[in-house]
C-alpha cells in the first residue's frame, strides 16, 4: 500500500460567478521516502494541493488517505493531532513567529506534547544542529538573515520526526545560492528517508525531485519522472 | 516549552500592546480599590468618632412636663419642679451586661446662678470625663481642675467681660477663671462651667445630678439595648440614644459607597470592553501566527487557551499594579475628602478581591477572542504573501 493514496480530489471555490474549481478530479500515490516536486504556473491549485495534504482545508469531493488513515474523516481536534505526528510545514515565507527565538521557534511543535522542557530542548537543539543553526538558537528571526530562518523553519519541520514533510515554494525568496544549499539540505533529509512533498515554480530545484507532477487549472497535466536520482 | 513559555514570551516581547491592555484593565481597578477604601476609611473615620466623641445616651429625670433636652437650658425659672437623679444610683450603670462598651459617664448638675447682677447657667461637671467627652471644645487657656475653678462660655465670657485668670465671685463664693471656651455656635456658648461638687453646693443641689451623658464605646454595639439596660437600673431615669448626628453622617456614606459602587461598575466595563477590543485586535493581527500554530498541530483547545493565559497574566498582573495604584491614589484623596482621624485600611480582603476581580474581568473579556482566535482558518497561514 502506497503510503499517500490521493483519490478524486477536488476543491471548489465559490465566486460571483459560479464555482471555480481550484483542483479538479487529481489521484495519485505516493511512496514513503519519494521527494516529489508539485510544479504549475500560478493559480494552478498548487497551494490548494498542499493544504489538503496537510489537511489544513477540506476538499469539495475525494478522499486522501496518509498511512492508511482517511484524514479528511477525522474529528477537527484529532486532525490537528494528524498535523502534528505526521506532519512537517515548511512555508513559502518561513513563518517564524517573530517573538520567539530561533531555539524556541523549533520547539512549538513540541509546546503541546507530554514531554519535559528539558527533552524538548534536547531534541530541538539536536535538529538546529543538523540544519547547521545551533550557535545561533537564541536569537529572534529579526537577527537572522533569510537563509537562517529557512533552516530554522525547516529545523521545526523536523523536530517532531514526521513521517512527510510539506514544503510549500521553500526558496521563494532567497538568493540563488542560498536557495542551492536550502535544497541541498532538503536532498539530503530526502536521501535518510525522509518522504518530502514541495510546491516550487523553480525550474532549477527540478533536478532533485524523484517526481515531477505538472498542475494547470487544477488538474494534472504531466508527470515526470527524475533521471538523476 | 509549554503554551505558557509562548504567551509569556509573546507578552514579554510585545510590550506596547501588553501596555495598553495593562492600562485598560488597571485603570478600572484602581478606581474599584480607591473607591471602596475610600469609603472604607471614612467609615472606620465615622466608628472613630462614634467611639471617641461625645455620648450617644442620654440619661434625664422622668418628669412628664419637664422638657429637659440636653442642658435643659430654656430654664429661666419657667420649669417646674425639676426633678433630679441621685449621683449614687449612677454605681448601677456600671453593672449592665454591656458595662464593657461604656466608655464614660458624664454627669452634670443644671441651674441659674447670679453672677454681677444676671441670671446665667451653671454647669457643674465631672471636669476630667466632661472635657474627654466634649473633644471639640477648643479652650483657650486651660480646662477647670480645682473647685473654685470654671470655664466660661464664650458668648457668657463677652457678657460678664470675663477674661482668663479673672476672679468672679459667685454667691459669694470667688471662682478662677482657667479657661474660656472658643465659639461652638451651641448651648455650651451660655453656659459657666464649674466642677460637680461646687455646682451641687451652689444650686443647693447635695448629691443630686440633671443629666447623665454616657459615651458608649462602639461604631456597631447595640446601643439600643444598652439603652434598655441602662433603663432597666435606673428605673426612675429617662434613658434615650442620641445618635442622629453620627446616622446622618453614616447614611452619607452609604450613599457614597452607592455612588462608588456605581462608578466602580462603570469603570469596570469599560476596561472590560478595551480588554476585549485589544485582545480581538490582537488575535486579528496574529491571524497568520495562530495558523501557523494550527499547521504545527496545535488543537483549537490550545490556541483557545494560549490566548486566555495571556489575558489572565495580563490581568493578575493588572490586578496587583491597580491595587498598589488604588491605594496610593487613596492615600492622596484621603486628607482633601475627609478629617485628620481617617486612616488608609489595608485590607486584604480588598486586596484578594482585586486580584480575582481583574482576572475575572480580563479572562471573561477574553473568552470570545479566544474562541475566535481557535476558530480561524489555518490555510491563512500558507495563503499569505
Amino acid at each position: 500500500m502506497a503510503f499517500i493514496e490521493i483519490n478524486g480530489l477536488s476543491k471548489h471555490y465559490p465566486s460571483r460567478s459560479g464555482a471555480v474549481a481550484a483542483l479538479d478530479g487529481i489521484g495519485l500515490t505516493i511512496d514513503e521516502g519519494t521527494f516529489l516536486g508539485v510544479m504549475g504556473p500560478s493559480g494552478s491549485g498548487k497551494s490548494t494541493f498542499l493544504s489538503l495534504i496537510g489537511g489544513l482545508c477540506h476538499p469539495t469531493d475525494g478522499t486522501i488517505r496518509v498511512d492508511g488513515i482517511d484524514i479528511f474523516r477525522l474529528p477537527p481536534e484529532q486532525l490537528a493531532d494528524f498535523r502534528r505526528e505526521y506532519l512537517g510545514f515548511v512555508f513559502q515565507s518561513f513563518n517564524l513567529v517573530p517573538y520567539l527565538t530561533a531555539l524556541e521557534n523549533v520547539m512549538l511543535p513540541l509546546a503541546v506534547k507530554k514531554q519535559t522542557t528539558v527533552e524538548k530542548r534536547e531534541r530541538a537543539l539536536q535538529v538546529l544542529e543538523r540544519v547547521g543553526l545551533k550557535a545561533r538558537a537564541g536569537h529572534l528571526p529579526g537577527e537572522l538573515s533569510g537563509g537562517e530562518q529557512e533552516r530554522v523553519a525547516i529545523a521545526r519541520a523536523l523536530v517532531n520526526r514526521p513521517p512527510l514533510i510539506l514544503a510549500d515554494e521553500p526558496t521563494g525568496s532567497l538568493d540563488t545560492a542560498t536557495a542551492a544549499s536550502i535544497m541541498e539540505l532538503f536532498a539530503e533529509l530526502n536521501r535518510e528517508g525522509q518522504t518530502i512533498v514541495m510546491v516550487t515554480h523553480n525550474p532549477e530545484t527540478r533536478g532533485n525531485f524523484h517526481r515531477t507532477l505538472l498542475l494547470r487549472d487544477g488538474r494534472v497535466a504531466g508527470e515526470s519522472l527524475a533521471t538523476a536520482a | 516549552m509549554k503554551l505558557r513559555t509562548i504567551a509569556f514570551n509573546n507578552l514579554r516581547r510585545r510590550k506596547a500592546r501588553l501596555a495598553f491592555l495593562l492600562a485598560g484593565l488597571l485603570i478600572g481597578i484602581a478606581t474599584v480599590v480607591t473607591m471602596l477604601s475610600l469609603s472604607a476609611a471614612m467609615t472606620a473615620e465615622v466608628r472613630h468618632q462614634m467611639e471617641n466623641f461625645g455620648a450617644n445616651i442620654l440619661i434625664t429625670p422622668k418628669t412628664g412636663e419637664l422638657s429637659l433636652s440636653y442642658g435643659g437650658i430654656t430654664l429661666g425659672g419657667v420649669s417646674v419642679d425639676p426633678r433630679e437623679i441621685p449621683e449614687a444610683d449612677l454605681a448601677r450603670i456600671e453593672t449592665i451586661p454591656n458595662r464593657r462598651n461604656i466608655a464614660a459617664i458624664a454627669p452634670k448638675v443644671l441651674g441659674a446662678v447670679e453672677v454681677k447682677g444676671e441670671r446665667v447657667m451653671l454647669m457643674g461637671v465631672a471636669a476630667d470625663r466632661e472635657f474627654h467627652l466634649k473633644r471639640w471644645w477648643s479652650i483657650e487657656g486651660r480646662p477647670l481642675a480645682e473647685r473654685n475653678e470654671l470655664v466660661a462660655g464664650h458668648s457668657v465670657a463677652q457678657r460678664l467681660g470675663l477674661k482668663l485668670g479673672d476672679t468672679v465671685g459667685i454667691e459669694e463664693f470667688p471662682f478662677t477663671v482657667t479657661g474660656i471656651l472658643r465659639e461652638t455656635g451651641s448651648q455650651d456658648d451660655d453656659l459657666l462651667i464649674a466642677s460637680l461638687a461646687a455646682a451641687q453646693i451652689l444650686l443647693d443641689k447635695p448629691g443630686l445630678v440633671s443629666l447623665v451623658e454616657v459615651a458608649a464605646l462602639c461604631g456597631d454595639c447595640p446601643v439600643e439595648e444598652m439603652v434598655g439596660q441602662i433603663a432597666a437600673a435606673l428605673p426612675e431615669a429617662r434613658v434615650g440614644a442620641i445618635q442622629q448626628v453620627v446616622k446622618s453622617r453614616m447614611h452619607a456614606i452609604e450613599q457614597f459607597q452607592v455612588f462608588a459602587f456605581g462608578v466602580a461598575l462603570v469603570v469596570i466595563l469599560i476596561g472590560a470592553l478595551v480588554v476585549f477590543v485589544t485582545m480581538m485586535g490582537s488575535v486579528n493581527e496574529r491571524t497568520r501566527e495562530i495558523g501557523i500554530f494550527r499547521a504545527l498541530g496545535f488543537r483549537r483547545a490550545h490556541v483557545a487557551r494560549l490566548i486566555l493565559i495571556e489575558a489572565a497574566t495580563v490581568s493578575l498582573l493588572a490586578g496587583i499594579l491597580g491595587y498598589l495604584a488604588g491605594m496610593l491614589a487613596t492615600g492622596l484623596l484621603l486628607p482633601v475628602l475627609a478629617e485628620a482621624h481617617a486612616q488608609l485600611v489595608w485590607d486584604g480582603t480588598l486586596a484578594a478581591g482585586s486580584l480575582l476581580l481583574a482576572v475575572l474581568v480580563g479572562t471573561l473579556a477574553s473568552i470570545y477572542p479566544a474562541l475566535h482566535a481557535s476558530r480561524l482558518d489555518p490555510t491563512t497561514a500558507l495563503r499569505t504573501l
